[in-house]
C-alpha cells in the first residue's frame, strides 16, 4: 500500500538538477564523443575520420599495457582494503565512549586531499630523509620507489590502502551496526562458533554495504590520477602510468585529441561495464 | 452531511484496492471500520483524507467535492498504529505543532493545549521527550495533537493495535468521551469486532476491498444482512452449517432437530450461523441442543474458555464465561442455544433470525 | 532434560543499586519443573525478558544461583547451558535454506549427517515446513519464519528447557491461534520444559499449565488459569488478569467484620481480627456481580454493549464497580443494589489475599 498520489509539480524541483548534470556531464561528454571521430589541427577546422582513433587506440600496445597495469594494480588494492577493511570492522568496539574515537580515527584519512596525501607519500618514502624509506634501507631491504618499478608500486599500493581501507571499515562497520543482537545471541544458543557467526550472520548483512564498497573502491582505484601522479609522476619509466595518466600524456603531452577523447570513451565504458556487471551479479540472489 | 464517498474506486497497477465503494458517513460520531489486516481499511481512510485519490469516483465533505484535494487543504487529522510523535520536541511542543503551522497566538496555543492534555491525562509529561514516555504515553500524545487541531474529520488507524491490552482497555474506555461534545466526525479502524462494539457508533465492515454492511453498530452485529459479515464481525469466528428445513424442523445432521421460529420459510437447505457464545459448556435454557463434541484445542483468554471442537469432523467454536481447565482430545458436551441462530439463503443473505 | 532452579535471584542493570527501584529483578527463588509448560506474564518492563535472560544464560545476575538438576550453571556461558530460545523477532540465517537452518544448531554440535537427516525432516513434519524444506529462509513469511527459530530449538534432542519471548509479536493477529494451539500441540508431543514470556494473558493461559505473573521485578503469584481467575492472590493479578479486571473496592475491617457500603461484606477467605495491615481491599470479578433487589446501593452509570454480554460500569460513593450483564439480560436505569457472589469475593490486606 506503498503508492503515494502522483504529483506532476514535483518535476519542477527536479529540474534544476538536469539542467545540472546537461551542463556538467552530457554536454562535455558530446564534445568528448565530437573529437573522437574527427581530426583537427587548429583553427577550429575538423576533418571527419569515423572510428579510425578507435581502432588505433585499441591496437595500440601502449593502451593494452596501462590497461593491464591498471587491472593489477585495482585487483590488488581490492584484495587487500575489502578484507583488511572487514576485519578492522569487526574488531572496532560495538558500544560505549571508544566508538566514537575509533570512527574519528578511522575517518582521518579520508579527510586529506589527494594531492596531499600524494606529497606526504613521496617525502615519507623518500630513501634518503623520508621516514619510511629510510626505516627500509636501512634494515636491510633495496628500497627506492624513484629507480625501482617494484618499490614504486610497492609504494603506491601501501599509499592507497592507507588512503581508502578507512572507507570499507566504516561500510562494514554500520552493515555491522544494523544487525540486531537477537541473531548473536540465537546464534550463541545454537552453538555457532566465531567463523560461522561470521559466515552465515555478519558477512549476509554486510552484504549490501560491501557491495557498495567495492563498487566505490574499484571506479575510485581505476581512475586514480592524482596521488601516483604527485608521488611518482607514472614513473620509473612507464611502471606506473594508469590509464588516466596515460590518457592525460596523450592528451595534453602529447595534444592527439582525437585518440584521447576515443581513448577516454573506452576508459568510460570499461568502468561503465565493470561496475554494471558486478552490481548486477552481486545483487542477482538479493531476493527482496 | 460530512463525509461521502461516491462510487469510489482505488486501484494501484493491475490491482484493485478498492472496489466501487460509496457510503455516507454519520456526523460527529464514531464510525468504525471492521475488517482484517489488509482487507482495504487504510486505503479507505487514505481515500477519506485526500492522502490518496482515487482512480475513479468522488469523495464529498460537507456539501462540497472535495475530491483531489490534498490533505493540507483540509482540516483533517490522522493518528496511526504506530506512536508517531517528532521526537525532539518535548510533549507541549508535539501537542501545539499543528497550531503553530495554523499560526494562532500564543496565548490560544498555550490555553488549547492545556485543555487537550488535562483531558488525555497529559499535563505531568509536558516537558518531556516522547523517548522518556511509555508506549501509552506516546499515543496519548499523538491522540492530542490529533485533538487539538479541532479537525472536521479524525481518522484512527488501528491507534490501540501496538498498547498491552490493560493500557488498550483504559484508552478505549476514554476515547468515545473525550469526542462526546466535540465537533467532527470520527473514523476509526480496527481488526477487532469487541472493540467495534464497545466503542458503539456506526460500523462498516471491510472486506476484501469492499463495504459488506454499514449502520449502527449493535444493528450489524445483531443483524448482519449477509455471512460475510457476519463472519467478519465475530471472534472467536462464527460457527456456520448446512441445515435442513422439513415440516416446521430444522435438523442438523440429520440427528438434531428444533422447530423454526419463522413460518415464512420454505422447506429445503440453508445456512444456519451461530455466534461462539451460544455455543456453551452449561446448558443456559432448556430449549439448548447437546452436541456431543471432541475437543481440538481450548484457548483461555483472561475470563473466558474458547473451546474449537468436532462434531463428526465438523468444526465447532464454543466461547463460555469463566476459566475452565479443559484437555485437548477430551470428549464433551456443549449446547447450542437454538434461538439465537441465524439462517442464510443460497447467496448467503439473511433470511430469518 | 531436568529441573530448573533459581536459588535467591537478584539483579540490577546498574553497577552500584541502592534503592528498590534499582533492582529490575527482586529477590526471588522460583522452580521450573522438568517437562512443565510455564508462561511469565506481566506488563512491559516488569522484569520478564530479564529473568528469561538469566535462566538461558544471557545474563549474569548480580545475586543468587542458577541450578539445572544438580548442577549449578551459573557461571556457564549459553551454548553449554543447552537451552534454546525463540525470540520476539524471527531469527533465521538468511543464505541458508530452511533445512540447513534446521540443522545448523546440530551441525555446530558434530552430529552426524545422517543422524541431522532423520531429525530435521522429523521436526519439519511437525511445523508442516516439508514443503518449504529447499527454499531459502530470507524468502518465508514472518509466521514461516517463527517456525524455524522455534524448529531450531525443538530439533536438538539435548535441550533443557526451551524459551520464547513474546514469539507472537510480529505474527498476523488471524494467524496467532493457530501458532499458540500449534505451540500447545508441540509441548505434548516433546515434553521438553517450556518458558513463555508474554505480556498477553490469552497467549499465556492458552499455553501454559503454570502461569508466572510478574509486577515491578517481583513475582506475585505461581498458578494455573483457574486459580489466576479465581482465587488472584495479589490485587495486581486481579487487575491484570481479565478483561475487564476484578473490581477493587476499599473497605473497613471492624473487629474480624469486613464492612463495606455500611453492610457486612461475605468473603471467601477470613482475616485475623489482630490483622495489622494499614489497607484493606474487597476484591470481586465482574462475572461476579449481579443486580438484586437489595445490596450495595449503587447508581448506574454507563453501559458498553459488547456483544455477548454488556459491561455495565456502577458508582458507590467515590467507587466504580464494573459488572457484566449476559446478552439481553435486564439492567435497571438509575438507582439499583448490588450482590457480590460470596465464593468469589475476596479480602486482600496490603494487596495481598490473605488465608
Amino acid at each position: 500500500m506503498d503508492n503515494r498520489r502522483s504529483n506532476k509539480k514535483a518535476w519542477f524541483f527536479v529540474l534544476p538538477v538536469v539542467a545540472l548534470v546537461a551542463f556538467n556531464a552530457i554536454i562535455p561528454l558530446m564534445t568528448v564523443v565530437n573529437y573522437s571521430v574527427q581530426e583537427t589541427f587548429g583553427n577550429n577546422v575538423f576533418f571527419w575520420e569515423g572510428v579510425k582513433w578507435f581502432e588505433q587506440v585499441l591496437n595500440s600496445d601502449r593502451f593494452h599495457d596501462s590497461l593491464g597495469r591498471q587491472l593489477i594494480f585495482t585487483g590488488i588494492i581490492l584484495s587487500i582494503e575489502v578484507p583488511l577493511g572487514v576485519a578492522i570492522a569487526l574488531t572496532m568496539p560495538r558500544k560505549g565512549v571508544w566508538v566514537s574515537v575509533c570512527l574519528v580515527f578511522m575517518a582521518m584519512p579520508l579527510l586529506i586531499p589527494w594531492n596531499v596525501v600524494g606529497a606526504m607519500w613521496n617525502i615519507f618514502a623518500l630513501p634518503d630523509i623520508g621516514l619510511l624509506g629510510y626505516a627500509l634501507n636501512s634494515i636491510g631491504f633495496d628500497y627506492d620507489y624513484t629507480q625501482q618499478p617494484l618499490s614504486a608500486w610497492f609504494t603506491t599500493i601501501l599509499m592507497d590502502v592507507w588512503h581508502w581501507t578507512s572507507l570499507v571499515v566504516l561500510l562494514a562497520y554500520a552493515g555491522l551496526r544494523s544487525i540486531p543482537d537477537a541473531y548473536y545471541q540465537a546464534a550463541k544458543i545454537d552453538g555457532a562458533g566465531a567463523w560461522a557467526v561470521f559466515r552465515h550472520i555478519q558477512l549476509p548483512k554486510m552484504k549490501r554495504v560491501l557491495t557498495i564498497a567495492i563498487l566505490l573502491r574499484f571506479m575510485d582505484s581505476f581512475m586514480i590520477y592524482t596521488e601516483p601522479f604527485v608521488l611518482t609522476g607514472g614513473g620509473p619509466g612507464n611502471s606506473t602510468t594508469f590509464l588516466s595518466i596515460d590518457l592525460v600524456k596523450v592528451a595534453l603531452g602529447q595534444f592527439d585529441l582525437g585518440p584521447a577523447a576515443a581513448m577516454s570513451l573506452i576508459y568510460f565504458l570499461i568502468v561503465l561495464l565493470v561496475s554494471w556487471v558486478f552490481y548486477t551479479l552481486m545483487m542477482k540472489n538479493e531476493g527482496q | 452531511m460530512p463525509l461521502e464517498l461516491k462510487n469510489v474506486v482505488k486501484k494501484v497497477g493491475a490491482d484493485t484496492h478498492i472496489y466501487d465503494t460509496s457510503v455516507e458517513l454519520v456526523e460527529n460520531q464514531f464510525n468504525i471500520l471492521l475488517g482484517t489486516t489488509l482487507a482495504g481499511k487504510t486505503t479507505l481512510m487514505q481515500l477519506m483524507a485526500g492522502l490518496e485519490t482515487p482512480t475513479s469516483g468522488e469523495v464529498w465533505f460537507a456539501g462540497k467535492n472535495v475530491t483531489g484535494v490534498p490533505v493540507q487543504k483540509r482540516n483533517v487529522s490522522f493518528v496511526h498504529q504506530q506512536f508517531i510523535n517528532y521526537p525532539h520536541f518535548n510533549v507541549y511542543e508535539n501537542i501545539a505543532s499543528p497550531l503553530r503551522v495554523a499560526k494562532i497566538s500564543k496565548k490560544e496555543i498555550e490555553e488549547r493545549v492545556g485543555h487537550v492534555a488535562d483531558l488525555l491525562k497529559l499535563t505531568p509529561m509536558l516537558g518531556r521527550k516522547p523517548s522518556e514516555l511509555s508506549g501509552g504515553q506516546q499515543q496519548r500524545t499523538a491522540l492530542a495533537r490529533a485533538l487539538v487541531k479541532d479537525a472536521d474529520l479524525v481518522l484512527l488507524d488501528e491507534p490501540l493495535a501496538n498498547l498491552d491490552y490493560k493500557l488498550r482497555e483504559e484508552l478505549r474506555d476514554e476515547l468515545p468521551k473525550l469526542f462526546q461534545d466535540r465537533d467532527c466526525t470520527v473514523v476509526y479502524a480496527t481488526t477487532e469486532p469487541t472493540e467495534a462494539l464497545l466503542l458503539g457508533g456506526n460500523t462498516a465492515t471491510v472486506h476484501e476491498g469492499r463495504i459488506t454492511q454499514f449502520g449502527n453498530t449493535s444493528e450489524v452485529y445483531r443483524k448482519p444482512s449477509d455471512l460475510l459479515t457476519a463472519e467478519v464481525f465475530s471472534d472467536p469466528p462464527i460457527n456456520a452449517a448446512e441445515v435442513e428445513l422439513a415440516s416446521g424442523q430444522f435438523s442438523l445432521n440429520g440427528q438434531v432437530n428444533w422447530p423454526s421460529a419463522s413460518t415464512k420459510l420454505a422447506n429445503g437447505s440453508y445456512k444456519m450461523a451461530i455466534r461462539p457464545h451460544y455455543v456453551t459448556l452449561e446448558q443456559n435454557s432448556e430449549k439448548a441442543l447437546k452436541l456431543e463434541g471432541r475437543v481440538l484445542v481450548a484457548e483461555l483468554s483472561g475470563s473466558e474458555s474458547v473451546v474449537h471442537f468436532e462434531v463428526e469432523g465438523h468444526p465447532w467454536v464454543s466461547q463460555s464465561p469463566g476459566i475452565h481447565a479443559i484437555e485437548v482430545g477430551q470428549a464433551i458436551d456443549f449446547y447450542l442455544d437454538t434461538t439465537q441462530c441465524l439462517y442464510f439463503d443460497d447467496n448467503d443473505k439473511l433470511i430469518a433470525e | 532434560m531436568s529441573k530448573i532452579s533459581l536459588k535467591n535471584i537478584r539483579h540490577s542493570y546498574m553497577d552500584n543499586p541502592v534503592d528498590d527501584i534499582d533492582w529490575a529483578l527482586k529477590q526471588m527463588s522460583v522452580d521450573w519443573s522438568d517437562g512443565g509448560a510455564y508462561a511469565l506474564l506481566g506488563p512491559s518492563g516488569c522484569g520478564k525478558t530479564t529473568l528469561l535472560n538469566i535462566i538461558s544464560g544471557l545474563l549474569k545476575p548480580s545475586e543468587g544461583e542458577v541450578w539445572f538438576g544438580d548442577q549449578e550453571v551459573s557461571n556457564f556461558p549459553t551454548d553449554q547451558r543447552n537451552i534454546a530460545q525463540v525470540f520476539q523477532f524471527p531469527v533465521v540465517y538468511d543464505t541458508m535454506t530452511v533445512y540447513d537452518n534446521l540443522a545448523f544448531p546440530l551441525r555446530n554440535r558434530g552430529i552426524p549427517e545422517t543422524e541431522i537427516d532423520k531429525k530435521v525432516r522429523e521436526i519439519a513434519s511437525m511445523l508442516d515446513l516439508e514443503k518449504t524444506l529447499m527454499t531459502r529462509a530470507s524468502g518465508l513469511t514472518a509466521d514461516g519464519k517463527q517456525k524455524i527459530s522455534l524448529g531450531r530449538g525443538l530439533v536438538r534432542s539435548d535441550v533443557n528447557a526451551i524459551m520464547f519471548d513474546e514469539p507472537l509479536t510480529v505474527i498476523d493477529p488471524h494467524l496467532k491461534w493457530e501458532l499458540r494451539s500449534k505451540l500447545k500441540e508441540l509441548h505434548q508431543q516433546i515434553g521438553t520444559t517450556m518458558i513463555y514470556v508474554t505480556h498477553d494473558q490469552t497467549e499465556a493461559l492458552t499455553i501454559a499449565d503454570q502461569v508466572v505473573v510478574m509486577q515491578e521485578g517481583q513475582v506475585v503469584q505461581i498458578g494455573t488459569p483457574v486459580e489466576l481467575f479465581e482465587r488472584p492472590q495479589h490485587t495486581f493479578v486481579g487487575h491484570f488478569i481479565g478483561s475487564p479486571g476484578m473490581n477493587l473496592l476499599p473497605c473497613d475491617f471492624d473487629l474480624g467484620k469486613i464492612v463495606y457500603g455500611g453492610a457486612q461484606i461475605e468473603t471467601s477467605n477470613q482475616l485475623n481480627v489482630d490483622n495489622t495491615a494499614t489497607r484493606f481491599e474487597i476484591g470481586v470479578r465482574p462475572e461476579f456481580i449481579r443486580f438484586a433487589d437489595s445490596g450495595i446501593p449503587v447508581r448506574v452509570e454507563k453501559m458498553s454493549d459488547a456483544g455477548r454480554f454488556s459491561i455495565v460500569e456502577t458508582r458507590h460513593g467515590e467507587d466504580i464497580i464494573k459488572l457484566l450483564v449476559p446478552d439481553g439480560g435486564h439492567v435497571p436505569s438509575e438507582s439499583a443494589f448490588l450482590q457480590f457472589d460470596p465464593k468469589h469475593t475476596h479480602i486482600y490486606a496490603d494487596d495481598w489475599m490473605v488465608d
